[in-house]
Parts: C-alpha cells; structure tokens; sequence
C-alpha cells in the first residue's frame, strides 16, 4: 500500500510542487507553528528529508464531521499535499477496502512499523458497553488500546477523541470518555475542536516531521502555538466588548454594525482556538465574522455549559426557579419559626403568675 | 486534579443554585425575625406622624452628618466611594444586568465599560482606604472584631476577582471566572447572617429613627 523510502520533498516534486511554493509552505508553516521566522529554512530542510510516516486513523463514536472537515479543501494546497503524503495505512471511511481486508491493513500497518506509527483517533470511547460501538465485531475500546500499545505518538483529533464530545453530554448514554482517559503511556496531543481547523491538523503533523517531537502543549494536551490564545483576546469584534456595545438580536441594529455577540451567547471568552486568526475554508471566515457566537467547541465540557445562546455570565441552572423555591421556603420557615415564637410567648403569658414573698420564702 | 471548565461548570451550575437559595432563603427568615419582633406598644400621646419622617429619614441619612465628616473624613469618604463602585459595577456592568435579566425577566441598559471599569477601580480602591483605616485608627482598630474583617474579605473579593477576569489578567480565564463566581457565592452564603445584611435593613432602621422621632414631633 505504501512506499515509504521515498521523502516528502521527492514526493512534492513529482506532484508538481516548485520549490517556492514549498518555501512558502514552510514560512507559513514556521509562523503557524509560531516559530521565529528564521526558523524557515531549517523547517525546509527537515520536511525535504522527512520520510512518509505510517498512520492509522481510528474513528470511534463520531459523526465524521472531524474527517469532512480535514478532507473539505477545495483547491489542492501544499496543506493537502502534506496531508495526502502521509502514509495512511487505514481510515474506514476515506479508505476502499472494508472488513477483513481492512483489519488486515491495519495490523500490517502496525507490524511493519511498530513503534514509529502515529495513531489518529476521533470519537469517542464508549465504556458503558462494548457493543455500544464496534468495528469488524471489535470494541473501541479494545482496538485503541491493542493500536496505541505500538504507536509512537497518538493524535486526538476532535473535542470528542480528545475530551468526550457531544457523546459524553450529560446523561453520557454510553460512557462516553476521552483517549486520554484510556491511554496514559503514550505522548498524545490533543487537536480539539468540532470540528478542528483542518490546517490545525496539519500544522501539527508538520510539527512532527520537522522536528520529530510534539509542539509544546497546554494544561489540556492542546498545541501551544494554536490553543493558546483565547478566541476573545483575537477577536475583531474585541473593541465593542470593551466599549460595551453589544447585539441584541442576529438581525439588529447592533448585528448589522458587527458589535460584540456577547449577549446572544458567544463563549469566546472561555474559548481557546484558533479561529479569529486561521479562519475556516481556506480564511474565507469564521463563526462570528459569520454573525454567531462562538460555541466554545474546542473546550472540555462545552456540551453541557449552559445554553448556547445565553451569556456567559449566566449559570447553568434555572435561576428564577431557584428564587422561587427558595423564596416560598424562606416564607415558610419564616412563619413557622414566628408562629413557635408567638406560641412560646403566649404559653410563658398563661404560665405568668404572681409571686408573693410567702411563695419565694416556700421554695427556698 | 480540578480543572478550570469543570471548576467553572462547577460554580455556574450546581453551586451557584445552592448558594443563591440559602441567600434567599435567609433574607426572608431574617426579615420574618426582624418583623415578628414587633414593637411594644406604646401607651404615650403621639405628637406627630410617623410614615412621612420615616420615609424622609430613609433618604435625609444619606447626606453624612457635618460633625462626623469632620471627625472621620476617610471614613466617609472611602466610604461612599467604595459603596458607588460595587453598586454600579454590579448593577451596570452588561454581563451582570444579563444575569439579573434572567432571573426577573426583566434588564436596564448598562453603561459603557471603561466607566464600569473606573468604578471597580475606585471600588477597590475605596475598600483598601476603610481597611487601611480601620487597622491605623486606635479607635476603629478597638471596635472592629473578626466579623468587620470577614465582611471586608467576603466585599473585596468580587471586585478583585471581576477586575482581573475582565482584564484577562489570569489564564486560563475558565479559572478566574470561576473564582470570581465563588467569591459572589461565598458572599450570598453569609450574607444573611453578618452585617451584610445591612443592604436591607439599613431602610429600616432609618425609617424606625425618623418614625420614632417623628412620633414625638422632634426632628430626625
Ligand atoms: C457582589 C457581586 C459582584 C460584584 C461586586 C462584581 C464585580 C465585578 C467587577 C468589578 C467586574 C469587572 C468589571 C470591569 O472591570 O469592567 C466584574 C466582571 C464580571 N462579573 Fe462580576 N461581580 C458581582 C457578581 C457577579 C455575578 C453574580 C456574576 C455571574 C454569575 C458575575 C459575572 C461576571 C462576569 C462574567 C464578568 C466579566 C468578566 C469579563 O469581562 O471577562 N459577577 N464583576
Ligand atoms: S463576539 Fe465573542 S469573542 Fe468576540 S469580543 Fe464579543 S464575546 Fe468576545
Ligand atoms: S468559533 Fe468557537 S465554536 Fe466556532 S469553531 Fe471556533 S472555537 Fe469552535
């Protein structure tokens, strides 16, 4: 299936890749990947004699949303060449064969270059029942474990495979969890997003074949150069925030000026991603450019922090409900406690007699 | 391990309803405590009415009183300042108005941030002077107990907390929200039994004064 002693500088030439499209390639790869713009050159020499690395890709309960994304680039860019360069030796929805013959490629795979293969999962991880998701009558879990033991770094790619996703949503039906919560003994990076920025992905593998080591990663497994910054600290609509001018409606006054979307539900504030600066199809635009807060899809538990069209600022609960409630009890344990009182006092009234200094002089 | 968004998810959700009913809650039983106390009867001739000078008072004891301005000018005014900066962080910053919106159904308009952020400036900056007050005057010093000190803790907090997550001055932000959500709980919890309590019955204790003179045709 793979040829890889060829390199991918070899390989990008004979796709008709000139040199200075791949330069530019690697300058933009340098500054993605916030490297010192110096470091250009040596980026291009490491991905001109970077070998085809094997890859298996394993999709567990997902929606595909992760591969369309990463596979919906309309013109053919050196990101796609990289990205088409790659070896992957197994990926059930993009590849032809199916079944046994599909096992077969994936344990050939992970034969052939055991230890220096990179895992790519997205899904997640049922735990409620192996037959919540299975693949060739194998479960999830089992295949992740029995691939990641041979592989030499494991990408997550997708809030899902890197934090539970939508399928982990409150009740999580299947028990539903992360890579990271199964496999502890592997490097593994975490590209979250529902879906993540494609060139995020690519960016990453870069990473890889120019350095051979991860990128530097955030407190959740996430690449520094990408997640962190929040979406709010790079947003172009930040000087309406500041100033305190916010839409009310998608199609008011204030959504027409392009003001902060704050009050309609963005969550960019609590958001790490890197949209406001890469954008979506090929930088033609991104979520709030587009008129809609940002959903926080790149965060951990972004499926269940409230209403994806309520501030911030809001909790989760129903707070009028809780006053309610909280109200009516107040009022009756307020009467209650003033009805034992006056119930107190009026026994100690009737109990009130008269003393006599004959009746102190009996007691003593 | 806490993690931020959990952490956050944490203080906006399950915490945040806990709080806010114990809040209300105790507001209402210490009203019921206040009220049922009652007031004995009073067998003398009135000399006036009592409603008008009550209400007056509510409003006349919010202009300080000359002989103590001069006496303890820090007092009040860091004092005023720093109740001007909470009310109108609280009540005008857009974020705020969004929760209190939710909650009643109803909003006002905020006003513009850098003037809310002014206002959390001097806010904070108002409650550092009564602190530095109440610790360097021999005779505040003497009459604050543990209490004072708590209340002091349990106001602070909010203001710095919303100054620094506004400011994105603490990353990851999910931390800094979620801190400065605990530290509002923190304050709802024990607001109804310490002096906080005095947001509400400061109305009542000036109207009772102003009632009480009133009642005896002297001036409050
Ligand atoms: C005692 C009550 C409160 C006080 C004194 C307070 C104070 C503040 C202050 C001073 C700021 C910064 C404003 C600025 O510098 O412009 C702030 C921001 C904020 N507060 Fe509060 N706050 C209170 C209650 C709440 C509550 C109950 C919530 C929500 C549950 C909340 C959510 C926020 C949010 C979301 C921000 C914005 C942070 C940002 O812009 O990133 N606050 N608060
Ligand atoms: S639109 Fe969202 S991300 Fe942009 S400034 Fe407003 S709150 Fe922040
Ligand atoms: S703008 Fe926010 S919700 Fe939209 S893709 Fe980016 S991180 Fe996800």
């Amino acid at each position: 299936m793979t040829d890889n002693s060829s390199t991918l500088g070899e390989s990008l030439r004979r796709q008709g890749v000139t040199r200075r499209g791949f330069l530019k390639f690697c300058t933009a790869t340098a500054s993605m990947l916030a490297l010192p713009a110096g470091m250009a050159p040596a980026v291009a020499a490491a991905l001109e004699k970077a070998r085809r690395p094997s890859v298996i890709w394993l999709s567990f309960q997902e929606c595909t949303g992760c591969t369309e994304s990463l596979t919906r680039s309309h013109a053919p860019t050196v990101e796609n060449l990289l990205f088409d360069y790659i070896s992957l030796d197994y990926h059930h929805t993009l590849q032809a064969a199916s079944g046994a013959a599909a096992e077969a490629a994936r344990e050939k795979a992970m034969h052939d270059n055991a230890g220096k293969y990179l895992l790519v999962v997205d899904g997640s991880i049922p735990l409620g029942h192996p037959g919540y998701s299975t693949i060739a009558g194998i479960s999830n879990l089992q295949m992740l474990q029995e691939t990641a033991a041979g592989a030499a770094a494991v990408i997550a790619v997708g809030t899902c495979a890197a934090f539970g996703g939508l399928p982990k949503a409150a009740p999580n039906p299947t028990g539903a969890v992360s890579v990271s919560d199964i496999i502890t003994d592997k490097p593994i990076i975490n590209v979250s997003g529902c879906p993540p920025i494609p060139s995020v992905i690519t960016g990453v593998l870069a990473h890889y074949l120019t350095f051979d080591t991860l990128p530097e990663l955030d407190q959740y497994g996430r690449p520094m150069a990408f997640f962190g910054t929040s979406i709010h600290d790079r947003c172009y609509r930040r000087p309406f925030y500041d100033k305190g001018l916010f839409a009310e409606t998608f199609d008011d006054e204030g959504a027409r000026k392009g003001w902060c979307l704050y009050k309609l539900g963005c969550k960019g504030p609590m958001a790490y991603n890197a949209c406001a600066t890469m954008k979506w199809n090929q930088g033609t635009s991104w979520p709030v450019e587009s008129g809609h807060g940002c959903l926080g899809c790149s965060e951990p538990s972004f499926w269940d922090a409230g209403g994806f069209y309520k501030a911030l600022s809001i909790p989760t609960g129903d707070i009028s409900r809780t006053v309610g409630i909280a109200g009516a009890a107040g009022l009756a344990i307020g009467a209650a406690a003033v009805g034992l009182n006056r119930a107190a006092k009026s026994r100690a009234k009737q109990q009130h007699g008269t003393v006599t200094v004959d009746d102190l002089e009996k007691t003593s | 391990m806490i993690e931020p968004m959990d952490f956050l998810l944490w203080v906006r959700g399950t915490a945040f309803d806990v709080s806010l009913g114990i809040f209300v809650i105790g507001v209402v039983v210490r009203f019921f405590e206040i009220f049922s106390l009652g007031r004995a009867a009073n067998f003398a001739e009135p000399r006036g009415t009592e409603f008008g000078p009550g209400m007056r008072t509510i409003l006349t004891r919010n202009i300080p009183e000359a002989g103590t301005f001069k006496r303890q000018p820090l007092t009040v005014i860091a004092g005023y300042v720093f109740h001007i900066g909470l009310l109108i962080s609280l009540f005008f910053f857009v974020p705020h108005i969004q929760l209190f919106a939710a909650t009643f159904g109803f909003g006002w308009p905020g006003l513009p941030t850098p003037i809310v952020d002014a206002a959390a400036v001097l806010g904070i900056a108002g409650l550092l002077a009564v602190l530095w007050n109440r610790l360097t005057n021999p005779v505040m010093k003497l009459l604050s107990d543990k209490e004072d000190y708590l209340v002091w803790v349990l106001t602070f907090l909010p203001l710095l907390t919303g100054y620094l997550a506004y400011h994105r001055m603490v990353d990851p932000y999910p931390l800094i929200l979620g801190l400065h959500i605990l530290s509002i709980e923190f304050f709802l919890i024990l607001f109804p039994f310490t002096k906080l309590m005095h947001t509400f019955t400061l109305f009542l204790a000036r109207w009772y004064n102003g009632a009480m003179h009133g009642r005896r045709g002297v001036e409050s």
